[in-house]
């Protein structure tokens, strides 16, 4: 990008050179023509004198004719000088103002505004690119949490709605193009706290080309991808991409789980849900025949993961031959009640309506109620603003993929042990998840879970550090429990333990003794948190927690009572 | 033959020749320092400082710097003059007029400097 002053002062240029022109002939026009003074002798105005009255004339001030009244040739090149000053300083100013407004000028400048905020930042941050419905999610949680980002999206429009949103950290936007590698850079790519990239651009393509730019550039940067299709995901794959992120894949993943397991469906749903939402219900879908309306990449997610459940889905398909549908599908869109009837919709259980329209997905779940009350109704929401509408309709399990990703992306920058926890649950049966279940409903009131780590470093947790190093125990419980009580457990439940030889160790006891490098991953409400930050930061506390004894502080009051 | 690098190199020269045309005299006496030479230097310096605006070489900047150090130059000389004969209002005795000439020979030397380096940016010039 070009230097914003070498730009105003090339245009600048002409103007500034009329203008000094014009001041220097008016200046030797009057050093040069001969007046008269006051006593009638022959006078001729100097330049000291010229150049202070050329000066208040050209800004139109106008002091009068000094020192001297004028003679009729002075006046007259008195006039010339007054037109010529005006037009020259018309024609600068106008310059000025057209290089403002100029709308390469504004990018360039709103660049470098940019590239300035992003040299500004001191803590970590993540590089969102494209601002979408999941960004704009992600954006509002990470602020929330107090995690920098700046976001890059090619839409103009989209980053002023980024610039009025009601966010509680500042966070910088550009409308640059992110596929373009001085985009990347300018926004931080380089920098040594810049933590990851996240390309949410709504084009897998897009998405890919920042994934393989960033890896490039910045190879210890973490990359997370949205990606709709296997295809770009393997591709994205290949090149070391950190996580890829299928919101139609990991929704036909939960959604085979609930056949099976509803209450590790639960698990799944608290640990990755946004902040402050309601507790999601235990439900169960029954088992039968489902018509999956829609053969696109959502229906083919959802039919690959409940064919495996041994769940029957019929599908309804518009065009058959685009999407490959196999031979029985029943050819429409399944808004009309026609091709309802003719899927058998009154044999049927549930109905999915997984078209990438929002108002035909609306219009088959009313038909499809409407043929069979009953039904277990599963609807795609392909936007985020129609929330309201879906809200409305009552239907059993919405599928929004934006929030899809900003939970699962959320879920990787907050707890990467997640994933580890969700790995090592895959061998756990239903009985496990329900005890799971209850014990977190029992912890937080009515809504979902906050989850969170905490590493056993010095710089995480000093206190309990500063034991392990003296040999002593300290226990889950010590800093689980309540500070102000410490026979009262916090409302938290500490769900994985990560050993620093890199065994997971599932819903440690409490008993458990915890070591240096452990990382824990816990889950529970809101308030436990700064809690457990305060117990592990904090010796005396830690102390008390461990033996019952509030432990003088001073060295004064340690000696007396020693 | 490009239009802009012969108005260009003409201001450059010319803010030169002026300057010496100023400057070339015995350094004391007012006699031989016209007034009107003084300011058609300057005014030609300005127009010369301004024709080498938003030029990004290396070389640009080096002869942005030398212009604007001779307008500096011939500035102060012009403002001394003016101090000494309108504000305090004393005569152009040999030690003011010295000292206005010595400022303008800075400026010449600038200019100098300035002159030098298009030569050397068209003795480098390949096509």
């Amino acid at each position: 990008m070009h230097n914003v002053i070498s730009l105003v002062l090339r245009r600048m240029r002409l103007p500034l050179i009329l203008l000094i022109s014009t001041y220097a002939i008016s200046v030797l026009g009057l050093t040069l023509i001969p007046g008269i003074d006051d006593q009638g002798n022959p006078w001729r105005m100097d330049f000291f004198h010229a150049i202070y009255f050329v000066s208040f004339l050209g800004s139109t001030i106008g002091f009068g004719e000094i020192p001297y009244p004028f003679t009729g040739a002075q006046r007259m090149w008195t006039t010339f000088t007054i037109y010529a000053a005006v037009v020259s300083w018309l024609y600068a100013i106008g310059t000025i103002l057209t290089v403002i407004q100029d709308p390469g000028f504004r990018r360039v400048l709103a660049f470098q505004a940019f590239v300035r905020k992003v040299r500004r930042m001191r803590e970590p941050f993540y590089i969102l690119c494209g601002y979408g419905d999941a960004s704009r999610l992600l954006v509002r949680e990470l602020s929330e949490r107090c995690i920098h980002c700046v976001v890059v999206e090619k839409d103009r429009e989209k980053i002023e709605e980024l610039a009025i949103e009601d966010l509680l950290d500042y966070v910088p936007g550009l409308s640059e193009d992110a596929t373009n590698s001085d985009t990347l850079i300018a926004a931080g790519l380089n920098r040594p706290n810049c933590r990851g990239v996240i390309a949410l651009t709504g084009d897998d393509h897009s998405n890919l080309t920042i994934a393989i730019t960033s890896k490039l550039l910045a190879p210890d940067v973490q990359v997370i991808c949205q990606s709709d299709s296997k295809d770009s995901a393997a591709n994205m794959d290949s090149f070391g991409t950190d996580h890829i992120v299928d919101p139609f894949e990991i929704f036909a993943s939960r959604f085979a789980m609930m056949f099976h397991s509803p209450s590790m469906y639960l698990v799944y749903e608290w640990m990755t849900a946004v902040y402050g939402a309601p507790l999601s219900d235990f439900k169960r879908p029954p088992t039968g025949t489902w018509i999956l309306c829609g053969f696109g990449r959502f229906g083919k997610a959802v039919r690959e993961f409940t064919a495996i459940e041994g769940v029957k889905t019929r599908l309804i398909e518009a065009d058959t031959e685009a999407t490959g549908a196999p031979l029985d599908t029943v050819e429409g869109r399944g808004t009309e009640a026609n091709t309802l009837l003719e899927a058998d919709i009154q044999d049927a259980v549930g109905v999915i309506a997984g078209t990438d329209n929002d108002a035909n997905n609306l219009s088959i779940l009313i038909t499809a109620r409407y043929l069979n009350p009953g039904l277990f109704t599963v609807v795609r929401q392909n936007q985020q603003k129609k929330d309201p509408i879906f809200k409305a309709a009552d239907i059993d399990l919405i599928m929004q993929p934006g929030t899809i990703v900003a939970q699962n992306i959320l879920g990787l920058i907050l707890a990467p042990l997640l994933g580890d926890f969700f790995r090592l649950t895959r061998d756990q049966n239903e009985e496990w998840a329900n005890v799971l279940v209850s014990r977190i409903a029992g912890v937080v009131a009515e809504v979902t879970p906050e989850t969170w780590e905490l590493e056993i470093s010095p710089l995480q947790a000093p206190a309990v550090f500063d034991c392990l190093i003296r040999r002593q125990k300290v226990l889950l419980k010590d800093i689980c429990s309540n500070p102000k009580n410490r026979s009262e457990l916090l409302p938290c439940v500490p769900l994985l333990i990560k050993r620093d030889d890199g065994t997971g160790m599932l819903l440690p006891d409490m008993e458990e003794c915890v070591q240096s490098g452990d990382q824990i991953l816990f889950c529970g409400h809101q308030k436990s948190t700064y809690q457990i930050r305060y117990i592990v930061n904090d010796q005396q506390a830690l102390y008390y927690m461990q033996t019952g004894v509030d432990r003088p502080g001073g060295n004064v009051w340690r000696w007396i009572t020693n | 033959m490009n239009l802009e690098k012969v108005i260009f190199a003409f201001f450059s020269i010319l803010a030169l020749t002026l300057n010496y045309g100023f400057f070339i005299g015995e350094l004391d006496d007012p006699t031989h320092h016209n007034v009107y030479e003084l300011f058609a230097a300057l005014v030609v310096s300005l127009i010369a400082t301004i024709m080498k605006f938003g030029d990004r070489a290396h070389i640009g900047a080096l002869l942005l710097a030398t212009s604007l150090v001779a307008d500096l130059q011939l500035i102060a000389a012009a403002m001394v003059w003016g101090y000494v004969v309108y504000v305090a209002e004393s005569p152009l005795d040999p030690s003011v007029m010295s000292s206005i000439v010595s400022l303008s020979g800075g400026a010449l030397l600038a200019n100098l400097t300035s002159v030098i380096l298009l030569v050397v940016e068209s003795v480098t010039f390949r096509r």
